[in-house]
């Protein structure tokens, strides 16, 4: 376990170098000047060209690159000029409110999914199967943008029921965090949700087809043992796999509604530093995504290993 | 069919099993009739889709989807209506009293639990008693079927084992209740000739040991001469013949059987000698009931046979076929292909 780990470990490095190289390229295409986002157009030349000089900006590409790649090295993210902050720092502490909100969002995203997914499975073809699955597949292709905004409408403008944005504060009681949390919580679970779902369902039915269930029913075996251990058991593993993409993808991409909750996370910080070409903070949150995917993928094949008793360690 | 009353351990009667399509009502099993003794063996052959796994898995209730049903008939286990029982005397029945054995014993175990598990968890499910006793009850099955280090192939997964060990798991699993009735369903066709001969004696040496009566379904004609003390030929959802082994062999009646039996090959004839085969292939199963089933194949088809479902008849006693021209008033000597001008 620990050999293979070691393995998946230093399999990531290549793959988190390309990632650092694309987006450095891709920083460097986005249009417009850095020093002049941050100084504003009405500055003067020589201030320009000073701030350019601060930032390394007047430096060759490939200069520019390497001095990144070295910071990189030694542990320097960079410097976030429109934050006025070190990017390590204020990466580490925005993660607690993303965190928080996608944790929540995924648990329950993952345990109605895939009860939903579960009970889809044993009711195969009835109503209850159609209803859900028109519903989850409503729910992966609705665009969350959309979705808020009409939640935010309906909830927080029509009813009066919820707050619009901002994430509230623990000093005015653990109630407020929570029904600041609702809407975008929603937002934010609806595609896992339904995708556990139909995940859960389609590798239902076919583990509760295969003989040995069948064999387990004809060796008297009660229903639900069949069901949740023997036949969820069987059914994780493609489970499993969708879980692991759906926490990296979902911990990174509440950037749509993060935003427009104004819920202070790495959504919004990612939306700041684009529009503010701040290189330093792009490259840095890009690189912690790409961490967090392949961090997760790590996790999904750990899980194999003890799902999976055919998946021997290499 | 009425053998003495406390010798018959399970009666089948009239059987009718239905699967609902969308294109239609399959009659897959389409009225069965049978007995069992206890401690005996009965055979059940035919072709695929002839009913015999259904009506195998319709004496355990196990359907396989909720478009099939059994739509008519009885089947009675030592007095009892299996198809008016509760679910929860069903669980006690299936695995306890009543066992089956798959064809395939690669897949019949749960892949993702230890050997171990899978018969500690079944031994609980209907003995009330300890995890270790159940562990040391289940090492003791292993060894009565002949697994060598018995305790260390309960901590093995299914994939670690042979398919000849899977099938010997499987029917240890069996044994560690009190059987009275297994039913091994093609239990030899996944395994190769050698271990098919182990598995049969293993069966055989079991039955005398718990005196346990095992219906078994085959394609296999020898293994029926072998292991059987009466079988039944299936044809197209219906019993066609039904008799002990021995007169079935010595003196066939339907035409079917006379064509299954002759569709053996022999071992005294030479390789170049194609083998004898039934021309034709099995009816539709959702047009069956309304002639013989089999008038489209046989050589000795009349008038008679496209217009009414030839009865179940005793020609002899415990000699039962299914055939318009071996009712007892008529007698068919095989060879004597039409007379009646086809």
């Amino acid at each position: 376990m620990l050999k293979m780990m070691l393995k998946r470990f230093l399999q990531t490095i290549p793959t988190l170098f390309i990632v650092v190289t694309i987006t450095f390229c891709l920083t460097r295409m986005l249009p417009g000047d850095p020093a002049v986002a941050i100084l504003g157009i009405e500055a003067k030349q020589e201030d320009i060209e000073a701030m350019r000089a601060k930032m390394n900006l007047d430096k060759s590409l490939p200069e520019q690159y390497r001095l990144y790649i070295t910071g990189l090295v030694k542990g320097d993210f960079g410097y976030s000029y429109s934050y006025r902050q070190d990017v390590f720092g204020l990466i580490i502490s925005r993660i607690p409110n993303t965190l928080s909100l996608t944790l929540v969002a995924l648990v329950f995203a993952f345990f109605i999914g895939t009860a939903v997914g579960i009970a889809a499975a044993i009711k195969q073809n009835t109503w209850f199967d159609y209803v859900f699955m028109v519903l989850a597949l409503v729910g992966v292709s609705m665009p969350i943008f959309w979705m808020a905004l009409m939640l935010v409408l309906q909830f927080s403008v029509k009813m009066n029921l919820l707050p619009v944005m901002g994430m509230g504060d623990w000093s005015k009681g653990f109630g407020d965090v929570v029904s600041h949390m609702i809407l975008p919580g929603f937002c934010l679970a609806t595609i896992p949700m339904a995708t556990f779902a139909r995940t859960t369902r389609s590798s239902m039915i076919e583990t509760l087809s295969s003989d040995y269930i069948r064999c387990l029913r004809a060796r008297g075996i009660r229903e639900w043992k069949v069901i949740m251990i023997h036949g969820l058991k069987n059914a994780l593993p493609p489970l499993v796999t969708v879980l692991g993409l759906q926490i990296a993808s979902t911990f990174t991409g509440a950037i749509i509604t993060e935003g427009i909750f104004s819920w202070p996370g790495m959504g919004t910080m990612i939306n700041t530093a684009i529009n503010n070409r701040d290189y330093s903070l792009i490259q840095g949150t890009v690189l912690f995504s790409a961490i967090m995917f392949v961090f997760c993928n790590m996790l999904v094949d750990m899980a194999y290993l003890v799902l999976n008793p055919k998946v021997k360690e290499v | 069919m009425d053998k003495k009353e406390k010798d018959v351990i399970l009666k089948v009667d009239g059987l009718k099993v239905y699967f609902y399509t969308a294109s239609g009502v399959n009659k897959a099993v389409d009225g069965v009739s049978f007995t069992l003794e206890k401690g005996s063996t009965m055979g059940i052959v035919g072709e695929s889709g002839s009913g015999k796994s259904v009506t195998s898995s319709s004496v355990m209730r196990l359907m396989q989807a909720k478009t099939q049903k059994i739509v008519d008939g009885s089947i009675t286990f030592e007095d009892i209506d299996l198809l008016k029982m509760s679910q929860k005397d069903l669980l006690k029945f299936r695995g306890d009293v009543c066992c089956m054995i798959f064809q395939n014993p690669m897949t019949s175990l749960d892949p993702v639990f230890k050997v171990g598990y899978q018969m500690v968890e079944m031994i609980r499910e209907h003995q009330g008693i300890s995890k270790k006793e159940a562990w040391n009850k289940a090492v003791e099955a292993l060894k009565l079927v002949g697994i060598p280090e018995a305790e260390k192939r309960m901590e093995a997964y299914p994939h670690e084992l042979s398919g000849g060990m899977c099938q010997r798991v499987i029917i240890a699993m069996a044994v560690c209740g009190n059987p009275k009735l297994i039913i091994a369903d093609e239990p030899t066709t996944a395994l190769d000739v050698t271990v098919q001969a182990q598995v049969l004696e293993l069966l055989k040496s079991l039955q005398k040991k718990l005196d346990t009566a095992i219906l078994l379904i085959t394609h296999n004609l020898g293994v029926v001469w072998d292991m059987c003390d009466t079988v039944m030929v299936m044809y197209a959802g219906n019993t066609v013949e039904y008799a002990d082994t021995g007169t079935l062999y010595r003196e066939p009646m339907h035409p079917y059987t006379w064509g299954l039996l002759d569709s053996m090959p022999k071992l005294s004839s030479t390789s170049k000698e194609e083998l004898t085969t039934i021309p034709g292939v099995p009816p539709d199963l959702r047009l069956t009931g309304r002639c013989c089933n089999f008038y489209n194949r046989c050589p000795y088809v009349t008038e008679k046979c496209r217009e009414s479902v030839p009865p179940l008849v005793e020609v002899k006693p415990g000699h039962f076929v299914a055939c318009h021209r071996q009712n007892g008033a008529e007698h068919l000597v095989r060879g004597e292909v039409n007379s009646y001008g086809e």
